[in-house]
């Protein structure tokens, strides 16, 4: 009964969202007011329908029905009630449903959001977001219905995947998927402003806090999915430029360049076309990165059972709706003109160029991801795209992105120039070459070029980022959020970049043979061997090593690395030991049993590679604070109000 | 202005491509490899472990064997390892791989790690020998007959399933009910 419930419910929201995306963009262009009023409605009902679908798999999960054929084949009674719950993003099918829940979400927090904005533009942001979601459910209702019976129904299920049985990989969808739907939010704005053929300062004002937490949430869920990758597989790999990681890394490097770009556009009305082109190709790549994982014409690890014909469904989806917003921008934006020019040396130069190497780096992880596809297609041969490609290439368009980073915050806008900032900003820059260089060269052994350089761009961005905020403090004057939030978000950035310099170039591991009471030295600390023993899980069963680490003969942890065979799947997995010691990582991974009581062991120590991850939440954090900034808050008199214009995005 | 109009093209473009992609998709159960029924490329390579010593196909002949593509780079071969470690465990057929586009140091301790699954690991940092056997993702695993032909190729990490349903009848009924 249940599973039809949720089926009956996904039919109804398929129908509220037609009608949402019908009344929101008819209404206003035909100027019928009772359909434009009737777009909040749909907006509700929908959400109710698809939060009851959601909550009838999910019902279906707790409940260990395997009858549902997506059950059975993603859950087993074996499994605790926690994974049973995540298993419903398990696969494709109940992540598509997962997808589309989180869309009602931002959908009904957008339709409270624009409650406030003029009423015709209000209704077409929800007709666009309504159409986006029209296309998702009818793609699930037509090729990925997750409520499908079985018949004769399994004693048990096939069980999750051991390798999703995680409480990161638990969370890591919901939170990326927040991120890349948040983003149809941001094309909605950009939609309605093309469909009305009107763009100002204020639509960016109004934009500018969905683009911001969108993409706060992409930073976590991008963090939280390399973390998993980092200590389940177990081999010490943070980043592998896997097809679907990269599908999720290109929509956040739009995305971070549309929040720069809105910013000069709210603040002085230039890069109108270019802003609303960022926004739709923010969202557009989320959406050819969903087709790339879901159409089987790439091969990875996260990619889902794939079938032709709903790769093709999603492609015409995919070609509509891109197609029908860029043909719109093609004819409007021509008509969005500037309000005012600048210097070269303005701050509205130095954030075209933050765009500008965005956009490359994004295009460069664009070409290696389409690389393989279209030497294929066009019958060229094959071709074989990997981390030999992306990391040179990547590092081209970044180093000069974040040499710049200072540059473009202090410099100012319209006139250009730094004004008395000039002279502190070289005094920084020379104690960031000293410390970066001294860190490089000083703390660790062996360091090259390379990881000076990273160090001293790392230093150069945090020392910087400080400069305004301290002034400030100094003159007592209040930090706006927005400053505030912006400054947050600057000094993640460069933490990030001293940690990634840091892991990159100062890593000690080894491979070692241990008998049961003898030691191995690696990365400055000890590591003994004290036996193993058998371990029980609920659905795996294993060996456990019992390791003590050491530093200058002072205990530091005791660690258990594991050996899982997961009975269901037949699959061995090896669950590493991993203990966080100053933001370093002491790793500890079990390999064979060579017999005679000898194991093998992979000791890793890689200094500051809790900060990577750290460094992600900070610059996350720094979006959220600043969409609490007073002028988002008081979205409708702020335009009369030109104080609190002033008031936030002002560096000095 | 024309410029206006140059995103649009760039999307006709890629969903086309796209388009010929889903078709061209390596669908493990539909669209065979052109190599299948093709003798497999003639190779001498270093060995992995032993750079002294060559993995020949010519010291293949005469054997089935199944010959797998993996780097430690790749993700889903690490996903793979223990299903070829299970593979090699039943003896029913030698893996011999190919280390594509990888560092050696980095391979063997790897292999240290995780166990070695492999009778022979010829080394291809360059990564030419995979493109003679058309190899555009790792991890890619290819049936080799004793004559040299290629009886069956399939695309991403082996399962448990494709082992037991799509390799092990393609190998002759003595060589499984040996192992079984």
């Amino acid at each position: 009964m249940i599973p039809e419930l949720g089926q009956f419910a996904l039919i109804l929201a398929l129908l509220l969202a037609l009608l949402q995306a019908l009344f929101g963009i008819a209404g206003p262009a035909l100027g019928r007011d009772r359909w434009t009023a009737a777009v909040v409605p749909a907006v509700a009902g929908q959400f109710v329908m698809v939060a009851t679908a959601m909550g009838c798999l999910v019902t279906s999960f707790i409940d260990n029905d395997f009858t549902v054929r997506y059950v059975a084949e993603n859950s087993n009674s074996a499994l605790p009630l926690f994974y049973r719950v995540a298993g419903v993003w398990g696969a494709h099918a109940g992540s598509l449903l997962l997808w589309i829940f989180l869309l009602a979400c931002w959908t009904v927090a957008t339709a409270f959001g624009t409650l406030r904005l003029p009423r015709n533009f209000a209704a077409r942001v929800l007709g666009v977001l309504g159409a986006v979601s029209f296309g998702f459910l009818l793609y699930t209702v037509v090729t990925s219905n997750p409520f499908l019976r079985l018949d004769p129904p399994w004693a048990d299920g096939m069980g999750l995947n051991p390798l999703l049985q995680d409480p990161g990989l638990a969370a890591h969808p919901p939170l990326l998927y927040t991120g890349y739907v948040g983003l149809s939010v941001a094309f909605a704005f950009a939609g309605a402003a093309l469909l009305e053929g009107r763009l100002d300062r204020e639509w960016a004002r109004w934009t500018r806090p969905w683009a911001t937490s969108a993409w706060a949430f992409l930073t976590c869920g991008i963090a939280l999915g390399s973390w998993w990758a980092y200590y389940t597989l177990g081999w010490g790999g943070f980043w592998f430029w896997d097809p679907v990681e990269n599908a999720s890394f290109m929509p956040w490097l739009m995305g971070t360049a549309l929040i720069h770009s809105l910013a000069v556009t709210e603040k002085r009305g230039v890069f109108k076309s270019w802003t609303l082109l960022l926004a739709v190709l923010g969202f557009s790549l989320s959406l050819i990165g969903t087709f790339l994982v879901r159409s089987g014409v790439l091969i990875s690890v996260h990619s889902f059972v794939s079938s032709p014909g709903r790769g093709e469904f999603l492609l015409t989806f995919l070609g509509i709706m891109i197609g029908a917003a860029l043909a719109l921008y093609a004819w409007r934006a021509p008509k969005m003109q500037s309000e005012a020019g600048f210097e070269l040396s303005a701050r509205e130069s130095f954030l075209l160029f933050n765009n500008i190497l965005l956009v490359t780096a994004c295009g460069t992880v664009f070409a290696g991801e389409m690389a393989p596809i279209i030497s294929n297609a066009l019958g060229l041969g094959k071709l074989s795209v990997g981390p030999p490609y992306f990391d040179p290439t990547f590092l081209i368009s970044m180093l000069p992105l974040l040499a710049l980073v200072p540059l473009g915050v202090h410099a100012r806008w319209k006139r250009g120039g730094f004004g008395d900032r000039g002279r502190t900003l070289l005094i920084v820059l020379a104690a960031s070459v000293l410390i970066g260089c001294a860190a490089a060269f000083g703390l660790y052994t062996g360091a090259g070029v390379l990881s000076a350089v990273g160090m001293t761009l790392g230093v150069w961005i945090i020392i910087s980022s400080l400069i305004d905020p301290i002034d400030r403090l100094r003159r007592r004057i209040a930090i706006p959020r927005a400053v505030l939030g912006m400054t947050i978000a600057h000094i993640g950035l460069g933490i990030f970049v001293f940690a990634l310099t840091s892991v990159q170039g100062f890593t000690a591991e080894q491979d070692v043979a241990m008998r049961t009471g003898m030691s191995a030295p690696d990365g400055g600390y000890s590591f003994q061997f004290q036996g193993t023993q058998p371990v029980h899980g609920p659905d795996y069963g294993g060996v456990e090593a019992r390791v003590i680490v050491t530093r200058d003969g002072k205990p530091v942890a005791v660690m258990y690395p594991q050996k899982r065979t997961y009975w269901v799947q037949h699959m061995i997995i090896t669950h590493s030991a991993i203990f966080i010691n100053r933001g370093s990582n002491i790793l500890v991974a079990l390999g064979q049993d060579l017999g005679d009581g000898r194991w093998s062991f992979r000791l890793q120590v890689r200094p500051l590679v809790m900060y990577i991850w750290i460094a992600a939440l900070i610059m996350a954090a720094g979006g959220i604070i600043a969409i609490t900034d007073r002028r988002y808050r008081i979205a409708q008199s702020a335009a009369e109000d030109p104080s609190a214009a002033l008031a936030g995005g002002e560096a000095r | 202005m024309i410029r206006y109009f140059i995103p649009l093209g760039v999307l006709v473009v890629v969903v086309v491509l796209l388009a010929l992609g889903i078709h061209q998709a390596p669908r493990k159960d539909l669209v065979p490899s052109p190599l299948i029924g093709k003798p497999a490329p003639h190779f001498a390579l270093p060995s992995l472990t032993n750079p002294d010593k060559q993995v020949t196909s010519a010291a293949l002949r005469g054997h089935w064997y199944l010959f797998n593509v993996w780097g430690t780079w790749c993700v889903s071969c690490h996903i793979e390892e223990p299903e070829l470690l299970a593979i090699a465990h039943t003896g029913l057929v030698p893996l011999i791989g190919l280390d594509w586009k990888d560092s050696r140091s980095q391979a063997i301790s790897y292999l240290r790690q995780k166990g070695n699954p492999y009778q022979q690991i010829a080394f291809d940092p360059g990564g030419l020998e995979a493109i003679h056997w058309g190899v555009y993702g790792a991890p890619e695993t290819f049936l080799v007959n004793p004559q040299g032909i290629i009886v069956y190729k399939y695309i991403g990490p082996i399962t448990p399933h494709a082992w037991r349903h799509d390799i092990l009848p393609r190998l002759p009924a003595g060589q499984t009910e040996r192992g079984s």
